[in-house]
């Protein structure tokens, strides 16, 4: 038998339901597991033991009442997973990988973590990101370094770095993140995971701190398309407690996916803006290898065209950096978070508090933000971004009414070198060129693994579906990954 | 577009970040360089297109008007860095 | 007196005002979380993460705010847009948690309005820019510590209304009529309370002057926060002055915020240069937009109360009452209320009106705040004062004993019957009582009698007063009267 760490959500979860295992033992071997794993990857910004304790036996004693008529137990009782630090959590440490944020103890829960609570998941900790999202390596979080459990001297991606990592070396069955302009899809990649990004406003935003505020989106990572499925539904659906959320029906995903998903007559769609220069050759072999297996399953490829891809990155960086101005304006010393210079006056409070709070990449794009709001500047760059945001959009509609589905790397490379790119901000930037369109339109993006390059590292493939229609993306995931065994190739966590 | 160096003090003071000099220096470059990046967008003629500012397309909905929270001023202030009672202090305010 | 206030009073300029007004709007809720929006309460008692601007928070739209500022917009003859959006204004300030607004800019839900108001006799009409959606922020306490001001988010996300008008008005007293004219339309709505000492409305004034016959604006100040009458009419006229002042002296008007100090009668610069705003206006991402479909505006309209003008108008046809006095009546709604609680309990809407008018609203005024009329505080009710007029138009007192009554009303509250009966108030029109007096006064004024006689008809009065006297202003004044003149003439 396989070590229990190692088990996929759906494999742990009818085990729990069997009684073969307890939740306990399964947080046991995952805690066990951290404390091993930890010292390399650096994962988690905090680990909540003895909350995961407390809730994996919470979670035994709901398993043991099943069948009863107080039975209220779901797929996800009993399975230890983690959060990336940009979810509040009641009474835990919330910091958004920021010292702005390095004392905050939030009074209530996100709603994802609410219904992750509801359903008798179990919180393992809080998991490092760059700081509040921005990156794409991981490598701004104020607080450590995480690095790729498949080479140590290899960057996780970002801006969710542990959510993957923690996946990857088994850390924790499934974990969340957040997605706004790639940061699950670009990491799930990088660490050799499944990562979903669902539809802007399927899964609610409130009590998750927000970067880009029409374009962030929550989502699951597991090692199985089936287990991030399961993280899904627990999370997805209308919240009252955001504007922003779709009021639409939750299919049972998992339950749809079943055990004999099939893409007969499902029409793939390859942009080929997506297969450029620059592309890695491992990844694009890997890629269209992916895609000839999907053909060879009974989809259909048909060529899309998505001609406004050039201008994603750059309406991107507008629309993101704008709206995270506004939205990191909050961070001011007076209410929370850390305080500076309030002995020079209220000016200066405000001035050195955010100064030093803040780090590299998070004032580069305060200030990038501001700048393209601020007077004379609107029109020729935020309302100019708005506006090829339209015709980003039109080119998906125009692409899916040939196509139920679209496939692409989900990154041009491979996890590339810690601090490779760092001095560089506008290089790290287009590692989310093939991601971020899709955040600038509002639809569900998926990655998974499709094999490893010459150096060992894993490659995604990325899927994009129609609004709403996670499913789609899920199933085609699953006949994959049923017919391959990508998802089941494991880091060593050799240095 | 022409970025100096007064421009960053000016959007810094905007954004309350008080930046060191080198921190100036280095902004200036920085944004310089990704504003000309984006500055492409320009390329394209969007005089007749519509602005997306919401990719959902839904009207905002609404909450009754019930009186649903409020009455605990300990949590409100219990992160604050300095308070007084159950109000937060701050440097005083010259107007 | 000043040179430019000479000039100006002679007609080399012509003021040029717009009025920003901030209506609070009366829903038990803020507009975006569920936390009380009432007034006065312990310091951050009535907040929750979301006006906290907790991280991650989200603001959803109460429903009622937006029924209130339909009705705003039915009321101001306004157009309301169906489709309108959000946007944050940012800056940074201690009481503005979220370090924005939000607001609405580019689309407002509401444009295009008018409205009219009285002012001594005569009615102007001031056309409305727009009305839009927004909340308050905060307070900040500044003089409980020498070096460290206190900030409570109680107001923090409160619902207000921002009815901006064209720069239509010509002076201080229009600008204050104009006001008095919104409060009592927004009262009339009961869609906020218009408490102005507690900050439910208040303005911030436009104000320019150009030469008289010009077309274009002249440069503007700003005068923030003005909370009474009183202060809009000072705060304009001595803006007025400074304006003129400074452009006699061939100087030029800075475009800036003013703060009217009402200590020293002087409007004051508020923000230096540097500090010039530049709030980055961007659409809301967090709110999708309102749709106000017609379904909605005539649900709305269709629940309309009866407004001040049309009221007037009903006062004037139905209780044949003279468009004045219509309008004094009207002029809020608890006043017109008032009058029509007591011409309820006595019909005689006439005689109440000028009571209401004459000594009710005297007494009003007096106990109510600087500016305002408070029925709430009245000793006594309408009916009282039906009451009043019933026992005079069936003759039980005079209208002189009535002026008595009604002052031991004021005084005690209690119904005037009683006090009619307690002080023996009650008219004399026994004919036979009466003509004992009139006897005795013509017996001890022989002299005056024999003048009289002789053709000092002025003297008359003399008698009538004399009788009156002994009556103790009880005697019916009819009867006297054809009494006196028939022994005296007789
Ligand atoms: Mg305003
Ligand atoms: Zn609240």
């Amino acid at each position: 038998m396989s070590r229990l760490d190692e088990l996929s959500i759906e494999e742990a979860s009818r085990r729990l339901a069997s009684r073969e295992i307890s939740s306990r033992e399964l947080t046991e071997a995952c805690l066990a597991r951290i404390e091993v794993t930890e010292p390399k990857v650096g994962s988690f910004l905090e680990v909540t033991a003895q909350l995961a304790r407390q809730q994996a036996d919470d979670a035994d004693r709901r398993l043991a009442a099943t069948g009863t008529r107080t039975s209220d137990t779901t797929a996800l009782t009993g399975i230890p997973i983690a959060l990336k630090d940009i979810f509040l959590t009641k009474d835990v440490r919330t910091t958004c990988a920021s010292r702005i944020l390095e004392n905050f103890i939030p009074t209530f829960d996100a709603t994802v973590v609410a219904r992750l609570r509801r359903a008798g998941a179990v919180l393992l900790g809080k998991l490092n990101m760059d700081e509040f999202a921005m990156g794409s390596s991981c490598e701004n979080s104020a607080m450590q370094l995480t690095r790729n459990p498949w080479k140590l001297d290899r960057v996780p991606g970002g801006s969710s770095g542990g959510s993957a990592t923690c996946v990857a070396a088994h850390q924790a069955l499934g974990s969340f993140g957040t997605d706004t302009g790639g940061s699950i899809r670009l990491p799930a990649a990088f660490c050799g995971v499944a990562g979903i990004k669902p539809t802007y406003g399927r899964v609610s935003r409130y009590g998750v701190i927000a970067f880009a505020s029409s374009l962030d989106q929550v989502g699951p990572m597991a090692s199985t398309t089936r287990g991030a499925a399961l993280l899904l539904q627990t999370v997805a659906g209308k919240d009252p407690l955001d504007s922003t959320s779709i009021d639409a029906p939750v299919p049972d995903y998992a339950g749809a996916i079943g055990t004999a998903p099939t893409v007969k007559g499902l029409r793939i769609g390859i942009p080929r803006e997506y297969f450029v220069e620059g592309l890695d050759a491992d990844v694009e072999a890997a890629v269209r290898a992916a895609i000839g297996k999907l053909q060879d399953l009974g989809a259909t490829i048909v060529e899309v065209t998505l001609p406004h891809t050039e201008y994603a990155v750059a309406t991107y960086y507008i629309v993101a950096t704008a709206e995270a101005s506004s939205n990191l304006g909050r961070y001011d010393g007076v209410r929370y978070g850390r305080r500076r210079g309030e002995e020079q006056g209220l000016r200066d409070m405000y001035g050195e508090s955010r100064e030093q709070g803040f780090g590299a990449e998070v004032k580069r794009r305060i200030m990038l933000g501001t700048y393209v709001l601020s007077a004379g500047y609107y029109d020729a760059y935020y309302s100019k971004a708005m506006r090829v945001r339209t015709l980003i959009r039109r080119d998906f509609e125009q692409a899916f009414e040939r196509c139920d589905v679209i496939a692409t790397p989900t990154a041009p490379a491979t996890a590339f070198e810690i601090g490779s790119r760092t001095d560089d901000p506008l290089k790290m930037y287009l590692s989310d060129i093939l991601t971020i369109s899709v955040n600038l339109a509002g639809l569900p993006g998926m990655s998974i693994p499709c094999g490893l390059d010459s150096a060992g590292l894993p490659i995604g493939l990325q899927l994009i579906g129609k609004p709403l229609d996670e499913l789609t993306l899920l199933r085609t995931a699953a006949a994959y990954e049923d017919s391959c065994h990508w998802h089941r190739v494991s880091a060593e966590l050799k240095p | 577009m022409p970025l100096d160096e007064n421009e960053i003090r000016r959007v810094a003071v905007l954004a309350r970040l008080h930046l060191g000099e080198d921190e100036v220096a280095r902004l200036t470059g920085d944004l310089g360089r990704i504003l000309g990046f984006v500055g492409k967008l320009a390329e394209l003629d969007t005089s007749d297109i519509e602005p997306t500012s919401h990719v959902v397309a839904m009207s905002t909905p609404y909450r009754e008007d019930e009186v649903t929270t409020g009455g605990d001023p300990d949590s409100a202030i219990t992160n604050a860095p300095r308070r007084d009672g159950h109000y937060f202090v701050v440097p005083r305010i010259i107007e | 007196m000043s040179a430019a206030r000479s000039y100006y009073q002679e007609g080399g300029f012509e003021t040029v005002i717009g009025l920003e007004v901030h209506c609070q709007l009366a829903t038990a809720s803020k507009l975006f979380c569920g936390c009380s929006a009432a007034f006065g309460a312990g310091a951050n008692e009535h907040t929750c993460p979301v006006c906290l601007a907790m991280p991650g928070v989200l603001p959803v739209l109460n429903r009622c705010a937006v029924d209130y500022a339909i009705r705003a917009a039915l009321a101001t003859d306004s157009t309301i847009n169906t489709n309108s959006r959000w946007a944050r204004k940012n800056y940074f300030y201690p009481d503005l948690p979220k370090a924005y607004q939000i607001t609405q800019y580019e689309q407002p839900y509401c444009e295009h309005g008018r409205v009219t108001f009285d002012l001594d006799g005569t009615e102007h009409t001031v056309r409305l820019t727009r009305i839009h959606m927004e909340e308050d922020a905060g307070k900040s306490v500044h003089d409980a510590h020498a070096s460290w001001s206190l900030v409570d988010l109680n107001r923090a996300g409160v619902p207000l209304l921002e009815i901006v008008s064209e720069p239509e008005l010509r002076s201080g007293a229009e600008a204050s009529a104009y006001m008095r004219k919104m409060r009592s339309l927004v009262r009339y709505l009961g869609i906020s309370d218009g408490n102005m000492n507690e900050g439910s409305m208040r303005c911030d004034a436009n104000v320019s002057l150009r030469k008289r016959g010009a077309t274009t604006l002249g440069t503007r100040a700003e005068i923030k926060n003005l909370n009474s009458f009183r202060s809009i009419e000072r705060a304009i006229a001595y803006e007025i002055e400074r304006q003129a002042e400074i452009l006699l002296g061939g100087g030029a008007i800075v475009q800036e915020t003013r703060l009217w100090d009402a200590d020293r009668g002087v409007t004051r610069s508020m923000r230096s240069k540097e500090e010039a705003h530049d709030y980055r206006y961007f659409p809301e991402p967090d709110l999708l937009p309102l749709v106000i479909d017609d379904a909605w505006i005539e649900r709305a309209r269709s629940e309309l109360p009866e407004l001040p003008d049309a009221r007037r108008g009903r006062f004037v046809t139905s209780y044949g009452l003279s468009g004045y006095d219509s309008g004094v009546l009207t002029a809020s709604k608890e006043l017109a209320d008032w009058f029509e609680a007591a011409v309820a309990a006595h019909d005689n809407p006439k005689a109440l009106a000028n009571w209401i008018t004459s000594e009710v609203l005297r007494i009003a005024n007096e106990s109510g705040a600087e500016g305002e009329t408070d029925f709430s505080q009245l000793p006594f009710a309408p009916e009282h004062l039906a009451a009043l007029v019933r026992l005079i138009d069936d003759g039980t007192i005079s209208g002189k004993i009535a002026k008595t009554v009604f002052s031991k009303m004021v005084e005690s509250g209690d119904d005037p019957a009683a006090i009619v009966a307690r002080e023996g108030l009650v008219q004399v029109t026994d004919e036979g009582a009466i003509t004992a007096i009139v006897d005795s006064v013509v017996a001890a004024n022989t002299a005056k009698v024999a003048e009289y006689k002789s053709g000092k008809d002025k003297l008359f009065g003399f008698f009538v007063g004399q009788v009156m006297k002994e009556s103790q202003g009880k005697a019916n004044p009819a009867s006297v009267n054809r009494l006196l003149k028939e022994r005296l003439d007789g």
